[in-house]
């Protein structure tokens, strides 16, 4: 392979001599042998010598502007008249500003430094989305004393992607659950005779427990997902800030809307779940564990309350306000970049089911706790 | 370094987005090492000539040649051969916002050119310090502002030392002396390299410092009414383009 570099020393200075092709295919020669040289004694001047030098491109404007940082650090002279004189000027213009120093937080990456940075960032986004929710209020507030304002439209149209639009994988993922149950209970109750109350294991888990969350996990990946990404498009797209500054507020004009649709939504799509996943205990019932249609409608009619359907209900209102606002937190407080955008999204999500599964939880236990 | 040779051509290229027509029948072409402007009202189809020309939409009728080649009666590959021939500095910048500049600049040379990654990291520090961003090779788009964006995209644009480069609204956005720097860097990159470059601007000072030669894309009558140096089209014999180029003084 031809040589395409050779440092010399000639008194005081440190010739470099450069030769052959210097282009980005071939690769750049390292530095590092103009460091040795000038870390063994400190040369005054550098010079460049392209006497035998053939084609060039960046590469050789790339070296020579590592060798005069390299330079410029340890104080020595540059003369780079020898260079081309295209690569000159380029190599000028690099030199033209000076890099700019750039402090940057240097982070501690102890393991005890990070649980306190991430304890702290934790404290801090908790009180930023309780901020969050005290201005939801504040604008349902303002909204019933008729002094908020958004479009009709935008109302309308996040009824139909928090409803209608969701309605097709709600009713899927219901009836297979409900199947599932019905399956999973029948192992364990036929053995006693006790088969037929499969029919109320169905009804009472899909209308108080399942049916709600199953929909809330549903809506958090396709709704809650759909607002953080549509709201946190806009925040890049300077639309909010665009809103902001004619006066429209984001929480009023953007948030609102979305949660009252959902909080709207939920039940109905719930009660569809409940019917669709009872549908499914149907299913089974009849073609696997031989029970009659008439027999399974009976008892499922016997075991369900209308208790066990309202705080089904309930919690599908109270779910549906934690999937939009968790959906529209993270879209509205997305950073500025494309890539914000998918981390508010994948936030959105992650946290929207976390939300939705506490919040059965405590829900849970607190009807436990007060015998209901 | 201007030479008469033809490095571009526009042949008898009509635009369309579906049913619509942008521009019917534009012809001209661009000389090696020249810096070549297309300039006319908004929505009148500079960005979408330079679309044609850079191969994101394809004419209706009519082909862009490189050096004779036709680019759009060439197959999927030789597409993708000519296209490593010229670099794009998009309106917006579109630099990839999870790189760092660093790496938006290394990422084409390490897949385009098959350089090594330390090779690489090297350009790229030496094209972000041509548009004055030394010490911001780790910064990441969204840390930086909007002209200095712009300023990496065109290290971007710069990063496989292209023959021809496209630049869209340079300096749209940029003070007046980050303009006038990116001018200086656009006629270096010129002198130094022989690049040509093909700029859609209507920024009248950096037509008359850089324009070598013109098109004026009307979009009312779709058509190119007007053709030569920025500075003769001054005295052309439309009324538009004289507007145009004297900001409305006639």
């Amino acid at each position: 392979m031809e040589r395409l570099l050779d440092v010399t020393r000639d008194g005081p200075e440190l010739r470099l001599a450069l030769a052959g092709g210097w282009t980005l295919s071939r690769g750049l020669p390292s530095i590092d042998g103009v460091a040795r040289e000038i870390g063994s004694s400190l040369p005054r001047r550098l010079v460049f010598d392209a006497h035998e030098l053939a084609e060039w491109d960046s590469a050789l404007v790339a070296f020579a502007y590592s060798v005069a940082r390299l330079a410029a650090e340890r104080g020595i002279e540059m003369d780079v008249s020898g260079l081309p004189p295209g690569a000159r000027k380029l190599l000028d213009l690099a030199r033209a500003v000076p890099p700019r120093a750039v402090v940057r937080a240097v982070l501690d990456d102890a393991f005890t430094a990070r649980v306190g940075v991430e304890a702290l960032r934790a404290r801090d986004t908790a009180a930023d989305a309780l901020g969050f929710v005290g201005e939801t209020l504040q604008a349902f507030l303002n909204l019933l004393r008729g002094r908020a304002g958004f479009r009709a439209r935008d109302l309308l149209s996040a009824v139909e992607a928090s409803g209608v639009a969701a309605a097709a994988i709600v009713a899927l993922v219901s009836f297979l659950i409900g199947a599932v149950l019905a399956f999973v209970g029948a192992v364990e109750l036929q053995p006693f005779g006790a088969a037929i109350y499969v029919a109320s294991l169905v009804g009472i888990a899909m209308t108080r427990e399942l049916g709600p969350m199953m929909t809330g996990i549903v809506m958090t990946g396709r709704t809650g997902a759909s607002f953080a990404a549509v709201l946190g498009t806009m925040t890049v797209n300077e639309e909010v800030d665009a809103l902001v500054t004619m006066g429209l507020r984001p929480m009023e004009f953007l948030v609102l809307p979305r949660v009252l649709a959902t909080a709207l939504m939920l039940p109905a799509l719930v009660a569809y779940s409940d019917f669709m996943g009872m549908l499914g205990g149907l299913f089974v019932g009849v073609t696997m564990l031989h029970l009659g249609a008439a027999e399974y409608l009976s008892q499922t009619r016997e075991a369900l309350t209308l208790a066990h359907l309202w705080i089904g209900l309930g919690k599908s209102v109270a779910f549906g306000i934690v999937v939009a606002l968790t959906g529209c937190y993270y879209g509205i407080r997305c950073g500025r970049s494309a890539a914000a955008v998918g981390v508010a999204t994948t936030r959105a999500v992650v946290m929207g089911i976390v939300l939705v599964v506490v919040a059965d939880a405590v829900a849970t236990v607190f009807l436990y706790a007060v015998g209901i | 370094m201007t030479t008469s040779e033809a490095h571009v051509e526009v042949r008898d290229l009509t635009m369309a987005y579906g049913d619509t027509v942008i521009q019917k029948d534009v012809s001209f072409t661009v000389a090696r090492g020249e810096i070549f402007v297309i300039m006319g009202d908004s929505g009148g189809g500079k960005s979408t000539l330079m679309r044609h020309m850079i191969g994101l939409h394809p004419p209706a009728s009519g082909d862009v040649l490189y050096e004779g080649e036709a680019f759009w009666a060439a197959g999927d590959e030789e597409r993708e051969t000519l296209k490593q021939r010229f670099g794009v500095l998009y309106q917006g910048a579109a630099l990839w916002s999870s790189m760092t500049l660093a790496e938006n600049v290394a990422l084409p040379l390490v897949d385009k050119r098959g350089v090594s990654a330390a090779d690489a990291s090297e350009v790229a520090r030496l094209k972000l310090a041509l548009v004055g961003l030394a010490g911001f090779e780790e910064h990441h788009p969204s840390e930086i502002s909007g002209g200095m964006r712009k300023r990496a995209g065109l290290a971007r644009a710069m990063a496989l030392d292209p023959e021809v480069l496209y630049l869209d609204e340079p300096s749209a956005g940029l003070d007046p002396l980050s303009s006038r720097r990116l001018d200086d860097l656009i006629l270096e990159q010129r002198e130094s390299a022989g690049t040509t470059v093909v700029i859609v601007t209507h920024e009248l000072p950096s037509i008359f410092a850089l324009g070598d030669d013109a098109v004026f894309l009307d979009g009312e009558r779709k058509a190119m009414i007007a053709r030569g140096r920025p500075s003769e089209l001054r005295e052309h014999p439309d009324p538009k383009v004289r507007a145009f180029l004297s900001r409305g003084r006639l």
